[in-house]
């Protein structure tokens, strides 16, 4: 069986688009909301969804993603309830590649062959452990691809030429290139630099390249679209969804914020 | 018995290239700081055997730091408890009060060899942070402490102090406001400003090579207490004993002796209001093995691997982790470890002060308590050597609160 995200990548190739890739964190602001939620992010054209999985230290991210996954964790979501969400999700949606995204720690506690198991059978594509570099996750690793999962792997501007090297030969699925130095949700991105980069990348890798970080609104998806594969979009999409009064409201939110990100995307690729 | 100290200990007791203390340790950080600690461990590994920043660093640890400090015997204490002879390693005596200033010169003075102009850090007692702020006002950089919300109220007097240093003291208000939270903010900051920053990490904590560089610089308790019992009392200490929280001043005392299989090492962690309820920050007596904070280690979390708020009367001590060469140290036996509560590590701190006149600091307070349980069960020509670890000047209104008096 091949993996949805590499059957998703190669048909934007062909049609040559850039995926959108939006991240919301699992249980916020409600987890019945959750799946409901990732429907619509598909309804308004994305292509990869990346779930936030909330942990009580998420020290790489900055203040949206933390508050997003302190009340997510208040409102009782566990890895489990993560996993019965994309099963919840899987009932209507058999294609779109989903992608766990978080720490280690809640993983460590649920057992790495039992998650790569559970993980697979409720529909997960690809996991990237922000706090879980490719050196130690040897042994997580093993048990992932026995269940056809992923592992994406981070790329940072501080990344040398050799570790690009290495990384790449690791990862799985796609690369997730951090567009600054800093933590999500800053507000750092300047286009421009990313050009020489993603070149150096990709000339160590023939996976896709996503970039994320500080990606906010239609133009700045738009300028790194036509630089990347795909484009992730979190804080920003995280900031709609906190206050929203309702499920409706929160669905609808979604469709008006990523509609002008999705025909801005298109309309900017090579 | 060679007096020369024990400075190289056995090879089993140093991490593999990447950090490993069998399975704890290691980098578990994100890819955007991988460079930084690159950086920070081709620095260390290359300076640590150079001459001159050896020759400098001693310098500092006599002339700023008022080193060596003395062992003392405890004649009173000792007579109380019944048993063992207690000695302390006077650590409280150092400059700022602790023994967190012996890392914090050495962090800095590799931040200088570094050409990094500006310091962060975190903390919880203060006493990291105070250090920290005292060694940037010297070198003249920068200086940001970031300390949770919690600690600030409990610990006020030295958040002025590192002011009055020049410092920034950034409140943190995320989580559960206390230590974790600002190590978490910390590596926030280092992120986003790692070409012109050193964080200096208070503890034996984090990805590698900070767990080996803060034991590095803290072993210099070890080495000078090893070489004073051995010179004053012609003889080792029967058993070490030091509160653990992170575990530097523990590990500072006892790398040195590891090599000594008839010296017994205790580190004592706080039980808070007891192990059984839950509310505590012994990660190594009741906790378990996870990753936090840029290492595998044990910790304190939920059935679902969310990391626990933790309880201390001492912030130094709150903290659910602890450094990963502990945990390798508690599986292969070498060490052992106990918990305190808050109860008892307050009356510690009231004997001492009367019996000896010395004042500890609360998380010392532990090991004084423990001690004196030791040592009631050794004879009285054997010896137990506390670490202590800083003094309690900065306790005193945490004391007199709990005790319901106002100041």
């Amino acid at each position: 069986m091949t993996n949805r995200i590499d059957r998703r990548f190669e048909a934007l190739a062909g049609a040559g688009r850039a995926a959108l890739i939006p991240f919301v964190t699992v249980g916020d602001p409600d987890p019945d909301w959750t799946a409901g939620i990732m429907h619509a992010l598909v309804e308004s054209g994305s292509d990869l969804l990346e779930l936030g999985v909330p942990f009580s230290d998420p020290a790489a991210d900055g203040p949206v993603i933390q508050l997003a996954s302190e009340r997510a964790i208040e409102r009782g979501v566990t890895l489990q309830g993560v996993l019965d969400t994309v099963r919840t999700f899987r009932e209507k949606d058999a294609d779109t590649p989903v992608v766990l995204m978080g720490y280690l720690n809640p993983i460590e506690r649920y057992g790495h062959a039992e998650f790569a198991r559970d993980a697979s059978a409720a529909g997960v594509d690809g996991i990237l452990m922000v706090d879980c570099p490719p050196e130690e996750m040897v042994h997580l690793r093993g048990e992932l691809d026995e269940h056809g999962i992923y592992p994406i792997c981070l790329v940072a501007p501080t990344t040398t030429p050799e570790r690009m090297e290495r990384i790449s030969r690791q990862a799985g699925g796609y690369l997730y290139y951090v567009s600054f130095k800093g933590i999500t949700g800053a507000d750092q991105l300047q286009e421009a630099s990313l050009e020489q980069p993603l070149h150096e990348l990709r000339s160590h890798t023939g996976l896709p390249v996503a970039v994320g970080f500080g990606i906010k609104d239609a133009q700045s998806a738009a300028a790194v679209a036509r630089l990347a594969d795909g484009v992730v979009i979190g804080s920003a999409l995280i900031e709609q969804l906190a206050d929203a009064p309702s499920e409706a409201a929160a669905q609808d939110r979604v469709r008006d914020f990523l509609a002008p990100i999705r025909k801005a995307m298109d309309n900017s690729r090579r | 018995m060679s007096i020369e100290p024990a400075i190289i200990a056995p090879d089993s007791f140093e991490p593999d290239e990447q950090g490993h203390f069998g399975p704890y340790g290691g980098t578990y950080v994100s890819e955007t700081l991988i460079h930084a600690h690159e950086e920070l461990k081709e620095a260390y590994y290359r300076w640590r055997t150079d001459d001159e920043f050896m020759a400098r660093l001693d310098a500092d640890l006599a002339h700023y730091v008022g080193r060596p400090s003395p062992i003392y015997f405890a004649r009173r204490l000792t007579e109380v408890a019944g048993g063992a002879r207690i000695m302390l390693k006077r650590e409280d005596l150092n400059h700022t009060g602790a023994h967190k200033i012996n890392n914090t010169v050495g962090q800095a003075l590799l931040a200088e060899y570094m050409g990094k102009s500006r310091i962060i850090a975190e903390t919880g007692a203060g006493q990291h942070g105070l250090a920290s702020a005292t060694v940037a006002a010297r070198l003249g950089k920068e200086c940001v402490v970031y300390m949770g919300e919690v600690d600030i109220h409990r610990q006020s007097i030295n958040v002025f102090r590192m002011k009055l240093l020049g410092a920034e003291v950034r409140p943190v208000t995320s989580g559960s406001k206390t230590l974790k939270d600002a190590l978490n903010e910390a590596m926030r900051d280092w992120v986003t400003n790692v070409d012109d920053t050193f964080y200096i990490i208070g503890t034996v904590a984090g990805a590698h090579p900070y767990p080996v560089m803060v034991r590095d610089f803290n072993a210099v308790v070890g080495r000078e207490a090893r070489r004073q019992m051995l010179e004053q009392y012609d003889t080792l200490p029967d058993a070490l004993v030091a509160c653990v929280g992170g575990g530097s001043n523990a590990l500072g005392l006892f790398h040195p002796f590891l090599g000594d299989a008839d010296v017994r090492m205790v580190g004592v962690e706080a039980a808070g209001h007891g192990l059984h309820t839950g509310e505590h920050a012994a990660s190594l007596c009741a906790g378990r093995p996870g990753v936090l904070h840029g290492c595998r280690t044990y910790l304190m979390d939920d059935a679902g691997g969310q990391i626990v708020h933790t309880h201390s009367v001492s912030a130094g001590l709150d903290y659910p982790g602890v450094g990963p060469e502990h945990a390798w140290l508690k599986d292969t036996g070498r060490a052992e470890y106990v918990g305190i509560t808050d109860d008892d590590a307050m009356a510690a701190f009231h004997q001492l002060t009367r019996l000896e006149g010395i004042l500890p600091a609360l998380e010392s307070s532990h090991a004084v308590a423990h001690a004196m349980k030791l040592a009631a069960e050794m004879r009285p020509d054997q010896v137990v050597l506390v670490n202590l670890s800083g003094r309690g000047d900065k306790d005193v209104q945490t004391v007199a609160e709990l005790e319901g008096i106002s100041l």
